[in-house]
């Protein structure tokens, strides 16, 4: 079955049950995959999932053992990586170091009927887009992370490209550069409105800067959605735990003259909904899921919006404007994660308190 | 106060102390078997001989005269300039192909062995290996009698032995490893990634290789030329064992000069030409392989 495209968006890559083999290795496992015009796309999934190999396969570096790969209406059987619609910015950026910043970023345009002044004023522009105007005769070796990162945007941007293939372009930089390059990528994208497919380890990078992400293991997409879905709802219990942090209790379900109810070890008996449970309801044993932002520690004399159960505070983490809190629900041996935001005027408490937990019976999600 | 003896123990427990003591032994015998013989040659080469051991007093320019006007010399010179570029071109275009196909063609763990297996011929001593082909290119050789075998030939080819060709084989192949193996150095830290990247960017396998591998690899190949010109100029066994008399190059010339005729002032004087000539070409051709490297653009290697 494939994923299509968001209905909004013409396809413009069609991915077909794609296999391929390193050796013995089965590094895709049936790749079905639509990828809409201007669509912002991740493959998100830890190393060795083989999401860095299908983007490979987009850009011509792979050959596949079967399946098809369409862009924009074209068969790519064949096609060498030089003659496909579609630039890459390498995860070393590989910037050509025996040349400057204007020769790197005009590299591709050798065979563009355009004069040397338009060439030259093309790349110069593209150094515009990213931040790097004026930058043009600097040597390759005397540029920073960031500005490699930008260059290698640039020269990959200057081709006008159908699509931007980015294989974990800020995995070398450090965390500060990294969130200014994501928002900066997020608006050079809606600028240029060229489809980007992103690959990367960071479901924070993916869900900061995504329009849909495909979350793989092992060579298969488990789960593909808008990144609010995915983390509200992730499909199965080790989508759940990629994405973000997830609690797990282990809990009994049982089915009440058609109502859903489900038991959680320490939290008690409630009613769940369909949708909370995108496996199907499974009766008997099974686990709930729950992110820590959905529990709140209730001060004093604060009354509970949903459901409350009593915990001890077994470990705090403490990040300045948030606070971590490892709680044991009474009678629950595994830890919960939950957080906090650090208010003004309210304490950080500490460990060995005992705490009032709210939870919120519509924030569960039950795998089976 | 401190003693002499107690400063220079300290001084040696520094790292500059430790360096200076590494150093110093090899610094000694470089120093006894090259610059003093170096400077020696230089002073010879202004001195007049007037006998088996003796000199007229004071130093003269008459050599340099001689050696500058006399057409013997200059013919020789560049003969050798013309027998160690042929050899100069020659080695490094077979080497390339081969120090790439090391590099891109041969899987990583295998790439060892290889560079073994070119280093093997050193094994041999390099007179035995002059010899060699001296029993390969000779009149009744292995060369000729396979010709005539086969039906090629009738009569055995005379103009591969005892002539400037003959120098110009035997030179390049003595000097094939020590072209290869900085070539393949340099091609070996190469990015691959840079040539992904030259194909993404729409150049073809020709092209990625003209304008991303070529210029990448400009290092050694121009360690590749300095390394084959400079000795293959002033190689006597060669020319000596294979040249015949139409390939004497120089550095016969200037031991007939020492050890023949008697004349050390003009055999010195002939090195140091020689010498200069070299240094020359070699500083010439760095600054153009530099150029060509992009070194101009980037102030060094990045």
């Amino acid at each position: 079955m494939t994923i299509k495209a968001k209905p909004e968006r013409k396809p413009l890559i069609s991915l077909q049950n794609i296999q391929k083999h390193y050796g013995e290795y089965h590094a895709l496992r049936g790749i079905n995959l639509e990828i809409g015009e201007g669509e912002f796309f991740s493959l998100l999934g830890p190393s060795g999932c083989g999401k860095t190999t299908l983007l490979r396969t987009i850009a011509g570096f792979e050959d596949i053992d079967s399946g098809s790969v369409m862009l924009a209406g074209k068969d790519m059987m064949g096609v060498p990586a030089n003659k496909r619609p579609t630039n890459m910015v390498f995860q070393s950026y590989a910037i050509f170091p025996h040349l400057t910043v204007a020769e790197n970023v005009a590299f591709g345009l050798r065979k563009s009927p355009m004069s040397k002044a338009e060439k030259a004023e093309a790349a110069e522009a593209a150094l515009n887009m990213v931040g790097l105007s004026g930058y043009g005769t600097r040597a390759a070796h005397a540029l920073s992370g960031g500005q490699r990162q930008r260059v290698a945007l640039a020269r990959a941007l200057v081709l006008k490209p159908k699509v931007l293939l980015l294989d974990e372009p800020l995995s070398a930089l450090d965390r500060k550069m990294r969130e200014q390059m994501q928002v900066e990528l997020i608006k050079l994208q809606r600028e240029v409105g060229i489809t980007f497919i992103l690959v990367t380890h960071d479901q924070e990078e993916a869900l900061v800067m995504s329009d849909r992400i495909a979350v793989m293991f092992e060579g298969e997409i488990a789960q593909c959605d808008d990144p609010e879905v995915l983390y509200r709802c992730p499909k199965t219990k080790r989508v759940a735990d990629f994405i973000g942090v997830m609690n797990f209790l282990p809990a009994t379900c049982r089915n009440e003259g058609g109502k859903k109810i489900v038991n959680i070890v320490g939290l008690g008996e409630t009613e769940i909904t369909e949708e909370q449970c995108p496996e199907g309801f499974p009766e008997g044993a099974a686990t709930v899921g729950f992110r820590p932002e959905t529990l709140t520690i209730l001060y004093d004399t604060q009354t509970p919006t949903h459901r409350e159960a009593p915990a001890m505070i077994e470990e705090v983490v403490y990040y300045g404007d948030m606070t971590y809190y490892d709680v044991k629900f009474d009678g629950v041996d595994t830890p919960v994660r939950l957080s906090m935001r650090n208010l003004f005027g309210r304490d950080v408490l500490e460990v060995g308190t005992r705490a009032r937990i709210s939870w919120s019976p519509g924030a569960l999600v039950v795998f089976g | 106060m401190m003693t002499t003896g107690e400063k220079l123990r300290r001084f040696f427990r520094t790292d500059q102390g430790v360096g200076l003591l590494l150093v110093s032994p090899t610094a000694l015998y470089a120093l006894l078997l090259l610059a003093v013989p170096l400077i020696a040659i230089v002073v010879i080469s202004f001195l007049t001989q007037t006998g088996v051991r003796d000199f007229a007093p004071g130093l003269s320019l008459v050599n340099y005269k001689e050696a500058l006007s006399d057409p013997l010399y200059r013919e020789l010179m560049l003969r050798s300039l013309m027998v160690s570029g042929s050899v100069t071109v020659v080695t490094v275009l077979l080497a390339f192909p081969i120090a790439y196909f090391v590099s891109f063609g041969v899987k990583p763990e295998q790439k060892s062995l290889w560079i073994f297996l070119i280093t093997i011929p050193f094994w041999t001593s390099y007179l035995i290996r002059v010899f060699l082909w001296k029993v390969i290119l000779g009149y009744n050789g292995v060369l000729n009698s396979g010709l005539k075998l086969v039906g090629i030939i009738d009569e055995p080819l005379t103009f591969i032995l005892y002539n400037v060709n003959a120098v110009i084989i035997t030179l390049a192949h003595a000097y094939a490893p020590f072209a290869i193996l900085p070539i393949f150095v340099a091609l070996e830290k190469i990015d691959r990634s840079y040539l992904e990247a030259s194909r993404d960017l729409g150049e073809s396998r020709t092209m990625t290789f003209l304008r991303v591998t070529l210029p990448l690899a400009a290092p050694g190949v121009v360690a590749a030329v300095l390394i084959v010109f400079i000795p293959t100029i002033g190689d006597y066994v060669t020319p000596k064992l294979v040249g015949g008399p139409g390939g004497t190059m120089i550095a016969n010339m200037i031991q007939t000069q020492f050890l023949r005729l008697n004349n050390a002032p003009l055999g010195a004087t002939l090195a140091v030409l020689a010498m200069l000539i070299v240094a020359v070409i070699a500083i010439v051709f760095l600054i153009v392989g530099y150029r060509a490297a992009g070194g101009g653009k980037k102030g060094g290697r990045g």
